[in-house]
């Protein structure tokens, strides 16, 4: 492998789903010098939807994601702090706001047909002289080739390196491959993945995007984030231990930081009966919180709330449709009675 | 009364569609399409028999006749071209996020805009949202209001990709100004599903009084008012009241004038600004 394998750990931002953005400022100082002390090259942290992601909609924020980034700001010495936007949800008045208060690496993350709605974004970021990412989300709802007129729009406005993530983690490992590889063979820039373990393949499919050719793969401590989770952070790095790759990555280190998180979680990281449902189903794994509150208001089982949702095509963001099936659901049932 | 006739700057998909609006109004008379190069939408309203320009805006200045003009270009355009309509005594109907004049929401605040002559039609969700937000303020008292548009990729055109901070930006301000909220948060989703989705709004409003008969009852009343100039504006899940959380779906079916209907979006922004113009045009001319 030519180009040294990157790791990028995003426990403080899709982890933040898992513990419904409740991080506190002294658990972001902890995770983030203990994260810095590990050899990960970019900490990213935000809401779990990105900057001003904090609503309704996604959930509040206990703590300010501004004031989360400010505070690991003072920790950080070897790695970039980073950040995630998604455009329609966060402006250029965040990333700005982020930028000063210490991110240096950010990613632009869209729909996966939907990259153009990031090119002022991803403009503004260059233009702080910002490491920028373009991130497609959803990458199994499109084909390769779909994916990469998509990165070419990324890749045209100057970002870094294009990111790919399977948000509903449907993927399995060879159409990883085949998205990974068709990026790598035609883009001049790195190209990354992002695995989410619905099906139990975070770990794999993070391996098989490294074998065909991605330099930057997303993880998090003990796996955690939306649905069942993203790439268990540690696990991968003692995988790639064992792979011939080149990384710079401390494996005592990382497992540390991994046991601080333990005291963080909310609820067990594990595939329960839902989010293998999402997996199944190709749905975004941010909807599980969401559908499962929904599914007790309204008495409808979430494992259906889910299904209908990847039926009606929702993309990510489109957590207020989670309310509207549940109603609908619960509307058709009492017809029923 | 004659009809007022009236002169649409911008030749576009927003721009076309308008023309078919305001050939249906009993009170507005389609005159000029006016565009600054030769293109499609052009040569549709000259084979519709209206007058066209490829000059610009000078060619309208000019004419007496023409009271109202629609600005369908964008908001750098519109800068240039408020002064001059002013100047030319001429009523301009905004769609571009310039905001030179108030935001106007015609079921909420357009009795209350007599003295304007510069109109700005805030977004398509705002359109579609503000009256939502407005209502459950005026039962319950808003202190925070957020939005969710979701609109089809299809129906967001380059001038929204472009730009989707304006979106957001925009639509967060109306919640407030004219919705009434004391914080506004505004999150547009694009959805590219085959076949197209309507346009879907939800409203979340924490509330300081959560009367859910009032609530309904006000709700009730603005769908009623809205759907006098939006025929496809749809109350698709009425008000969720859990605690001092209010939570609203609405869903618009574009009149399909131009446009196909999916893209609820721009009807209802274009919908907003003909009726705006039609009660300028009754009131003032």
């Amino acid at each position: 492998m030519s180009q040294k394998l990157q790791l990028i750990d995003t426990t403080m931002r899709d982890g933040s789903h898992a513990v419904s953005h409740s991080y506190t400022k002294e658990q972001v100082k902890a995770l983030a010098a203990a994260l810095d002390a590990s050899g990960v090259s970019i900490i990213e942290i935000s809401h779990g939807d990105g900057l001003a992601g904090s609503s309704i909609n996604y959930g509040f924020s206990q703590t300010r994601d501004i004031d989360l980034i400010k505070a690991a700001a003072d920790e950080i010495k070897h790695a970039k702090l980073g950040a995630l936007l998604l455009p329609g949800i966060g402006t250029i008045t965040d990333l700005e706001e982020a930028y000063e208060s210490g991110v240096r690496a950010i990613r632009i993350a869209t729909h996966v047909t939907e990259a153009d709605i990031a090119i002022q974004h991803i403009k503004a970021a260059k233009k702080l002289g910002m490491f920028t990412a373009g991130f497609l989300m959803m990458s199994h709802m499109a084909s390769p080739e779909k994916i990469l007129e998509q990165a070419k729009i990324f890749e045209e406005n100057g970002v870094d390196y294009v990111n790919l993530a399977d948000s509903a983690g449907h993927l399995l490992p060879e159409e990883v491959k085949a998205r990974i590889s068709l990026l790598k063979e035609n883009l001049s820039v790195p190209v990354g993945f992002h695995a989410h373990n619905n099906l139990g393949l975070a770990v794999a499919n993070s391996m098989a995007a490294i074998e065909a050719g991605a330099s930057y793969i997303d993880g998090t401590l003990r796996g955690l984030g939306a649905g069942a989770g993203n790439c268990q952070l540690e696990v991968l790095s003692a995988v790639v231990g064992r792979m011939n790759v080149n990384v710079d990555i401390n494996l005592d280190r990382i497992i540390h930081a991994a046991e601080l998180v333990e005291s963080m979680m909310k609820r067990p990281q594990v595939i329960d009966t839902d989010s293998l449902m999402l997996g199944y189903a190709g749905v975004y794994s941010s909807f599980l919180l969401h559908a499962k509150r929904a599914g007790e208001r309204f008495g409808i089982r979430t494992k259906d709330i889910l299904v209908e949702l990847g039926k009606r095509g929702m993309v990510g963001g489109q957590e207020d449709m989670i309310v509207d099936v549940a109603y609908r659901m619960a509307q058709a049932q009492k017809a029923a009675e | 009364m004659d009809k007022v006739k009236v002169a649409i700057i911008g030749p576009g998909n927003i721009g076309s569609d308008l023309m078919y609006k305001v050939m249906r109004s009993d009170v507005l008379q389609m005159d000029y399409m006016v565009g600054i190069v030769e293109s499609e939408g052009i040569r549709r309203a000259r084979d519709l028999g209206f007058r066209t320009t490829t000059n610009g805006i000078e060619d309208i200045l000019g004419e007496e006749e023409i009271k109202i003009v629609f600005d369908a270009t964008g908001a750098k355009a519109h800068m240039v071209h408020a002064p001059l309509l002013k100047d030319a005594g001429k009523i301009a109907i905004d769609m571009t996020p310039a905001a030179v004049g108030p935001y106007v929401v015609p079921c909420v605040n357009l009795d209350k805009l007599s003295d304007a002559d510069n109109f700005n039609m805030v977004t398509c969700g705002g359109q579609a949202t503000v009256p939502i937000a407005y209502a459950i303020d005026e039962a319950a008292d808003s202190s925070y209001t957020e939005i969710i548009s979701c609109i089809s990729s299809k129906s967001a055109g380059p001038g929204t990709r472009a730009n989707i901070d304006e979106f957001t930006e925009t639509t967060s301000k109306a919640l407030e100004v004219v919705g009434g909220a004391d914080k506004g948060k505004a999150i547009i989703i694009l959805n590219p599903a085959e076949p197209p989705l309507m346009m879907t709004n939800t409203v979340h409003s924490i509330v300081k009084n959560p009367d859910e008969d009032k609530i309904h009852a006000s709700v009730n009343h603005i769908v009623k008012k809205i759907q006098k100039y939006v025929p496809g504006y749809k109350l698709r899940t009425p008000p969720i009241v859990d605690g001092n959380k209010v939570t609203v779906i609405v869903e618009v079916e574009g009149a399909g004038d131009f446009l196909p209907k999916y893209s609820g979006n721009l009807d209802i922004i274009n919908a907003a600004a003909v009726e705006t113009a039609e009660k300028i045009a009754r009131e003032r001319f």
